[in-house]
């Protein structure tokens, strides 16, 4: 009887739990048929959202509701006009910026070329240390505005013609500078963002004003959200929904159970480990399109041991990447065979032609005559869930070469920098590639050239680089793929890398909202976007 | 007991400073290249990467680098300056927005632990062998053997996902309801240890002597039980919970992370990911405090529930 009793004490907090959580049901999302209901959209925490400091995708989604391009890219990836009334250029070197009439920034400051110098001055100055500042560099008299005392606190080549109209002058004539102008780094900024000339307010980032389709609702929450609201006075094409919430998650394993539970409504990339499951638990409503990304495995050409092309080759025809994509991505990626990704103009399929069809008894016998090494070492970084493909690669080698192979996972990909910049011996190592801006040059020239920003394999070809110079002079866009083209050929011999991969955001969204489109730089297309 | 106090708080003190210096050493030991893990794979300019260096002294490097760092990061401390974490923002204010959310959700883990581990530790030890005894017994097993990084998804899918029970995720400014969820399985661990040892213990006791006494006197088995049973039973559960509720704090990693709660534990594994030193040393540092205070919490109860316990 007394021990009953105790038991009931027992029992009783846990009722009292269980009504607990009854009680506290039915807050639901927006409703579906109010026009002016906010979306939920996931990003991660943005590192920064000043424009010119913001170049990872979740500050750039954000930041593409605050702010409207001069230009933006159309179905087949052309820049067309969109804040901008026109941009030409005779030479390819001047190019002369005219801005259409009646923008506003969200505080009622009139658009006007001012704004673009401003930002773009401030984002070029060194000691500013802004992110995306190397967008910058090809205007005339960027080098005067670096180190630690610049010579020079504003770019020579922006010139202010009247309220409306600027022109840029290039140090040298560049074909794609359009092309360019659509990212984030090339956003103007109002006059209320700076303290003095050349002083970015304090606490500007907390709530960017901006001349965009959407303006802050309050403040950004660190780690928790970023909202805003729709801004009636835009004068170019008005978004379909009232506002957007910008939520942020650490891990999109979590933001994938809240689409699934309808109380999150895009998330931009679904995990690998729920893709094998998207299909069936999220139906059509699992989406995919092309993404401008491009997966290699990076040779050190600087090494003894690779640095025959024969060598290389051999290598690549010994990887499977149609059964790698298949049974390890789900063909949540696409094998890849060229230099530059589908996206861009110029893109040709299987440039690396023999070395990128998988052939073993061929891929042995070269090895072995080239006198490959007997031991081959993948490195990679372990943050990024490539173990499964980089084993898979492994054993494949193994198989197809008799050579051994191990994976090597550095802790994270600055690790592996910083054994490559010291020549240390990594063996093969995993590199990812993400446009900038839609060219082929994006693809070719930072990656290869022998000053390229990211060629951490020792790739120099003189030659090359030749080419790449001569496509970026260019008179028209045709001619200045056909040299590009003919660099890519060049790496086509050389094979400095392998080509395994072209990415896809793979995309979800939950039944309140309709027309969802992620575009290439990984954002959500917030005009296009509906509530269902 | 006063002056026990006090001596106990100022050590604490000491073991504040002694712990930022070996954290602080181990992050600066263990410093690879912090402005490449912030930018990820996108490659850094000169000009990011000088501006960075100067504002975070990351060119002061060797034995002299370290001491004038740290020395530069207590001074910061001491005017209660937890400095700028990498991506500019004050620590003090990331740490200001974690505690509360992590503090709510081990107090809702801890309340699960209490309520349930100790009843359900009382119960099955009065009634030894019975069907609640080894029914307590094969389900604290098996939650024990299941580690959270497989529990926390799997209640998510379930009582988040597939039976809507519970909000999935929680976010940064969650409801009671949406913390329930990721409290109960952050508590599990430490419920299915806290009733083990409350078994064990109220068993024991209940074949001492003054329990014997106690009953030959007559007493009503409730009050054996409940008052002189379980206050002596009490002392190894109080150890191991104020243990636990540090452990529940910074332990929270994989809990924070499966339900999206931006906490103290999300925060400490962004720092150590982006070797973002100062992050970390701050984090720890308030660990270490919370710690310290635990412990001095259960030395002070011990002697609530032992008479026999005292501090000169």
């Amino acid at each position: 009887m007394r021990v009953r009793r105790l038991a009931a004490w027992a029992a009783l907090p846990l009722a009292v739990t269980l009504g607990l959580t009854a009680c506290g049901s039915g807050s639901g999302g927006g409703g579906a048929s109010d026009p002016d209901a906010a979306v939920r959209i996931e990003i991660a925490e943005p590192q920064h959202l000043v424009p010119t400091n913001t170049n990872e995708t979740s500050g750039s989604q954000v930041l593409s509701a605050l702010f409207s391009p001069l230009v933006d890219y159309d179905e087949a990836n052309k820049p067309h006009e969109v804040a901008a009334e026109s941009v030409t250029s005779s030479d390819n070197r001047v190019w002369t910026i005219k801005l259409k009439p009646g923008y506003t920034f969200h505080n009622g400051e009139q658009v006007t070329a001012d704004n673009y110098l401003d930002a773009w001055n401030y984002g070029a100055y060194a000691p500013n240390g802004q992110n995306s500042s190397y967008f910058f560099e090809k205007i005339a008299g960027y080098d005067d505005l670096q180190g630690e005392k610049p010579k020079a606190e504003t770019l020579s080549g922006l010139t202010k013609v009247d309220d409306l109209t600027f022109t840029v002058t290039l140090t040298e004539p560049y074909v794609d500078f359009k092309a360019m102008l659509g990212y984030t780094a090339f956003y103007p900024l109002p006059k209320a963002a700076f303290s003095a000339p050349g002083v970015l307010a304090e606490g500007y980032e907390q709530a960017p004003v901006g001349q965009g389709p959407f303006r802050m609702k309050g403040d950004w929450q660190h780690d928790a959200k970023v909202e805003v609201e729709r801004y009636d006075a835009f004068p170019g094409q008005q978004p379909k929904v009232g506002g957007v919430e910008f939520r942020i998650y650490q891990q999109p394993t979590a933001a994938y159970a809240d689409v699934l539970a309808d109380n999150l409504d895009v998330i931009k990339t679904i995990p690998t480990e729920n893709l094998s499951t998207a299909a069936t638990d999220l139906g059509d409503r699992f989406q995919q399109s092309p993404a401008s990304s491009l997966q290699v495995l990076a040779f050190p050409t600087f090494q003894e041991e690779f640095s025959k092309p024969e060598v290389r080759k051999a290598i690549s025809m010994a990887i499977d990447r149609d059964e790698i994509t298949k049974s390890i991505f789900k063909d949540s990626q696409q094998p890849a065979r060229s230099f530059v990704s589908p996206v861009v103009a110029g893109y040709r399929e299987n440039t690396i032609g023999a070395a990128g069809a998988f052939d073993p008894v061929k891929a042995r016998s070269m090895y072995e005559a080239a006198g490959g090494p007997k031991t081959i070492e993948l490195s990679y970084n372990g943050d990024g869930g490539h173990k499964d493909w980089i084993d898979a690669t492994c054993n494949q080698l193994k198989a197809n070469l008799g050579v051994e192979c191990v994976g090597n996972a550095e802790p994270k990909f600055a690790d592996l920098l910083t054994k490559l910049k010291q020549k240390q011996s990594v063996g093969l190592f995993r590199m990812g590639w993400v446009m900038d801006y839609p060219s082929m040059e994006n693809y070719l020239g930072p990656l290869y050239s022998s000053t390229g920003s990211s060629n951490y394999y020792g790739y120099a070809n003189p030659e090359f680089d030749k080419l790449l110079a001569e496509g970026a002079r260019a008179a028209s866009e045709d001619e200045a793929i056909t040299k590009y083209q003919a660099a890519e050929d060049l790496l086509a011999e050389d094979l400095p890398v392998i080509p395994l991969r072209y990415g896809q955001n793979n995309f979800g969204h939950s039944t309140k909202v309709t027309n969802v489109h992620v575009d290439l730089f990984d954002r959500v297309d917030l005009l296009k976007i509906e509530l269902a | 007991m006063l002056r026990f106090i006090l001596r106990r708080l100022l050590q604490m003190v000491l073991a504040f400073f002694g712990t930022t210096l070996i954290v602080y050493a181990l992050m600066f030991a263990g410093q690879g290249d912090p402005i490449q893990a912030l930018a990820g794979e996108r490659p850094v300019t000169a000009a990011q990467r000088a501006y960075l260096t100067e504002k975070y002294h990351l060119d002061a490097t060797g034995v002299g680098g370290f001491f004038y760092r740290y020395v530069n990061y207590l001074g910061g401390l001491l005017r209660g300056d937890l400095g700028q974490s990498l991506t500019g923002r004050q620590i003090g204010d990331i740490l200001a927005a974690a505690w509360p959310v992590t503090v709510k959700l081990a107090l809702i883990a801890m309340a699960v632990t209490v309520l349930f581990g100790v009843t359900a530790g009382v119960i099955a030890a009065i009634r030894r062998s019975g069907v609640f005894d080894h029914a307590t017994l094969v389900l604290t097993l098996l939650v024990l053997g299941i580690p959270t990084i497989v529990l926390a998804p799997l209640a998510q899918y379930f009582l988040g996902v597939r039976w809507p029970i519970f909000p999935p995720t929680a976010g940064a400014q969650p409801s009671f309801r949406a913390l329930l969820l990721p409290g109960i399985v952050l508590g599990s661990l430490s419920l299915a240890t806290a009733l083990r040892l409350t078994r064990t213990s109220v068993t024991e006791n209940l074949r001492a002597d003054y329990v014997r006494t106690a009953r030959s006197k007559g007493l009503m088995r409730r009050r054996i039980v409940g008052v002189h049973v379980l206050r002596n039973s009490l002392i190894p559960v109080v150890t191991f919970l104020g243990v636990e509720l540090g452990n529940l704090m910074s332990g929270a990693i994989i809990t924070e992370g499966v339900f999206n709660i931006p906490g103290v534990g999300f925060n400490l594994f962004r720092g150590i990911r982006t070797e973002d030193g100062p992050l970390v040393v701050g984090i720890v540092s308030v660990l270490v405090v919370v710690y310290l205070l635990a412990n001095l919490v259960v030395d002070v109860l011990y002697a609530v529930l032992d008479p026999r316990i005292r501090y000169e």
